[in-house]
């Protein structure tokens, strides 16, 4: 509160130089983790991105529904594209399409993009989160390592239908 | 109470002298102090109607609200607390910064009432336009989701008052050294403060970047506004915003140390150079929310997300460290000196100011601080990003931080600036501890909870009128359980603190305050520690020593089961 005296800038005390050496080394292990990881750890940021059109992205969504098409689930189609192949699924005010059936240990592109507004692809309950932005295809390079019944949540605000906003994606063994 | 009119450069100020701290009080300031403290107040009223409101709702069990109002107040809950309400308090601050600690006149005062008049016009118009139901598009604006121009319109006129206010602060300190009315270098306190200032300013031109273009959408006079650009634009504005906060409330906190226990800063070197750190890399930060974004490239990422090699965080751990231990130096030069934590035992805990400056900085850096660092690594990113652990993190810095920081520095305002005396002392003295205990449990739960997957903004996690539904585990049930509770604890710590606030300003007793201290004698002033006591062993501050390790190593342990969950996931690339 009060103004210093004439000359402030004083040595730092034992504790004080201990403490910023302790920090700023904590600060170079907190940024070495991320490229560490970047080039040892399996789970990375996807990077691929394209700029696409809504309505060319809509439809690649649809002839690749129609291509591999194998079930419906409550009114919306479940699609089954072979291992390695690319995938994509769209996000629109208030619905993923289609529903994704994926074989575990395999790799597939996923592309994901939107027609309308900003979404978030989340599967749930594994917890894994991704901005989907209209005008953007995203590429996620996805490899799923179990199986089960996933949800796909929409974790971004995108209207008032937004806590309606859910799909599946199964994997099989 | 003496009044001097003191004619100089052509404008005329009126001073009183404060009869606690004999500094010299301009009358234009405190008017507008007064003006922007009473803002900030009711904005905090209406921001804690919809807090309570949407709690409720987002609270499964009780589920209150329909769906439209819950987004509606959402809207209006981020833009009255994250910007109205923290904005009119820290300009507040700043005339009190700028004038009353430098003993100086505010330039301008006229402008600075045009400044209020912009910022309250564009407030009540973004609130009158939410709740008129046409911007139910959340604080953050996401393009394309459109809302009616007026909402654009209110956040420009907020933007470019709060930028006006900025400059009569920066021109305030200028004209205080020109007229030689402080000694020597800026307190620290006010050097915090420009600190803060230099933010924002940054900070409202990038809103402005984006917000003027998204009205011009709004109006269709723009077909097409690509939405990853104004994230980036928004992000610049959005996250730098709370830096101001944390600038500004860091400040205080050394303006709480030094009212209620006399600290002083054990060294003005160090201190100054984490507001410096502040300034140069904090603004880096906004890239955490692009993190898992399509379009930038890891490395641009990560540059940003780590501030440059978290030098930022540097900055942070810094005060971490030097704050707790100006407050242990200043308890041990009264001589509480046994062991490690006798100064701690002794400490002032029923000092409203003493209290919330502990639970405030205990919540922000226990809680906020580490959770931020953990969700804004680049790869953990993709198992937090728009969970409720990002609010967990954000409940925890801006509200349990600072606004509970602000509560505690209100009850000085109100004797020394609106000169009245404080009613309702004993409950000043529980409502930090209240206040802060609530907020913990807010922000625990919800970290809780986004751990799990629960996404943010969200109506109803059960999905019950979706075409899937999704079983809610019990878990989840008990994360959300203990936001709840937390939430409703938080709300009766801020109804006391209206209450306290409300009830002093308009029935409190004219007061000429002879002290800054309300339920202890005032520390004696001590000054700057002499060589001799620098060098005396019983005046190190060993027990800080040893709560900045035992944090350090809470703040790893945290961190690093983060990556061990990330390692769990599926792979990707």
């Amino acid at each position: 509160m009060i103004a210093p005296p004439r000359i402030w800038w004083k040595p730092l005390g034992l504790y004080e130089r201990r403490w910023l050496l302790i920090a700023f080394v904590w600060s170079i292990f907190l940024t070495a983790m991320m490229p560490l990881w970047f080039f040892l750890g399996r789970q990375n940021v996807p990077a691929t991105t394209y700029r696409v059109e809504p309505a060319d992205f809509q439809q690649r969504v649809m002839a690749f529904t129609e291509q591999y098409q194998v079930d419906t689930l409550n009114g919306i189609p479940v699609v089954e594209p072979p291992p390695g192949s690319d995938v994509y699924l769209l996000a629109r005010q208030w619905q993923w399409y289609p529903v994704l059936k994926l074989k575990k240990g395999e790799t597939y592109r996923l592309h994901i993009s939107s027609v309308d507004v900003l979404h978030g692809f989340s599967i749930q309950p594994l917890n894994m989160n991704f901005m989907v932005v209209p005008g953007y295809d995203y590429v996620l390079t996805l490899t799923p390592t179990t199986s089960g019944e996933y949800a796909v949540v929409c974790n971004e605000f995108c209207g008032i239908g937004h806590h309606v906003m859910i799909s599946k994606i199964l994997v099989t063994e | 109470m003496t009044v001097a009119a003191i004619p100089q450069a052509g404008e005329r100020a009126e001073f009183r002298t404060c009869t606690a701290t004999g500094l010299k009080v301009d009358l234009a300031a405190e008017r507008l102090i007064i003006a922007n403290a009473v803002a900030a107040v009711v904005f905090l009223l209406i921001g804690g109607i919809a807090a309570l409101l949407i709690s409720l709702t987002r609270w499964q069990v009780i589920h209150l609200l329909p769906a439209d109002w819950f987004y509606r107040l959402l809207t209006a809950h981020g833009f009255d607390m994250l910007v109205a309400w923290i904005v009119f308090f820290e300009v507040a601050g700043l005339y009190f910064g700028g004038a009353i600690m430098l003993n100086a006149r505010l330039v301008q005062p006229k402008l600075a009432w045009l400044a209020y008049i912009l910022m309250i016009v564009g407030a009540v118009m973004v609130n009158g336009i939410v709740l008129a139901g046409k911007a139910d598009v959340m604080f953050t604006a996401y393009v394309p989701l459109k809302a009616h121009p007026l909402f654009y319109v209110g956040v420009i006129l907020f933007a470019v008052g709060a930028l006006l206010a900025l400059g009569i602060f920066f021109a305030t300190v200028i004209v205080a050294k020109v007229e030689g009315r402080y000694e020597g270098s800026l307190p620290l306190v006010v050097y915090g403060l420009v600190t803060a200032a230099i933010i924002a300013t940054y900070t409202l031109l990038s809103g402005a970047l984006a917000f003027v273009p998204a009205l011009f959408w709004s109006m269709d006079l723009i077909e097409y506004y690509n939405p990853a650009f104004f994230r980036n634009l928004f992000w610049s504005f959005g996250h730098p915003a709370q830096q101001i906060n944390l600038a500004a409330m860091v400040a205080i906190w050394y303006g709480l140390a030094a009212i209620t226990v006399g600290a002083v800063p054990i060294n003005e070197k160090l201190s100054r150079l984490a507001f410096i750190l502040y300034i140069l890399f904090i603004n880096l930060g906004s890239a955490h929310h692009l993190l898992v974004d399509p379009g930038p490239s890891f490395a641009w990422k990560v540059t940003n997300t780590s501030y440059a090699m978290y030098l930022a965080v540097l900055g942070s751990m810094i005060h971490a460290f030097s704050i707790p231990a100006a407050v242990e130096v200043a308890l041990r030069r009264r001589g509480h000196t046994r062991g490690l934590f006798e100064w701690l035992r002794k400490a002032p805990w029923k000092e409203p100011g003493f209290a919330a400056l502990v639970v405030s900085m205990f919540v922000f850096g226990w809680i906020g601080g580490v959770t931020g660092v953990t969700i804004g690594t680049e790869q953990i990113n993709m198992l937090a990003h728009n969970t409720l652990r990002i609010p967990g993190h954000f409940h925890a810095t801006v509200v349990g931080g600072t606004t509970l920081a602000f509560m505690g520095f209100t009850y000085y305002v109100i004797p020394l600036i609106f000169r009245r005396e404080l009613k309702f002392k004993t409950w000043a003295t529980w409502q930090p501890y209240i206040y802060g205990l609530g907020m913990a449990l807010v922000a625990v739960g919800f970290v809780a909870a986004g751990i799990q997957g629960v996404s943010r903004r969200h109506w109803d996690i059960t999905f019950a009128q979706a075409p899937f539904q999704t079983p809610v585990p019990g878990t989840v049930s008990l994360a959300m359980a203990v936001f709840g509770i937390g939430a409703l604890i938080a709300i009766v710590g801020g109804i006391m603190y209206l209450v306290i606030v409300l009830a002093s300003v308009f029935t409190g007793a004219k007061i000429e305050p002879r002290q800054a201290t309300l339920m202890i004698d005032p520390p004696p002033a001590m000054g700057y520690l002499s060589d001799k006591e620098e060098h005396n062993r019983k005046l190190q501050p060993h027990g800080t020593w040893v709560i900045v390790i035992i944090f350090l190593m809470f703040f790893a342990a945290y961190y690093l089961s983060n990556w061990w969950l990330l390692g769990r996931l599926w792979i990707v690339r």
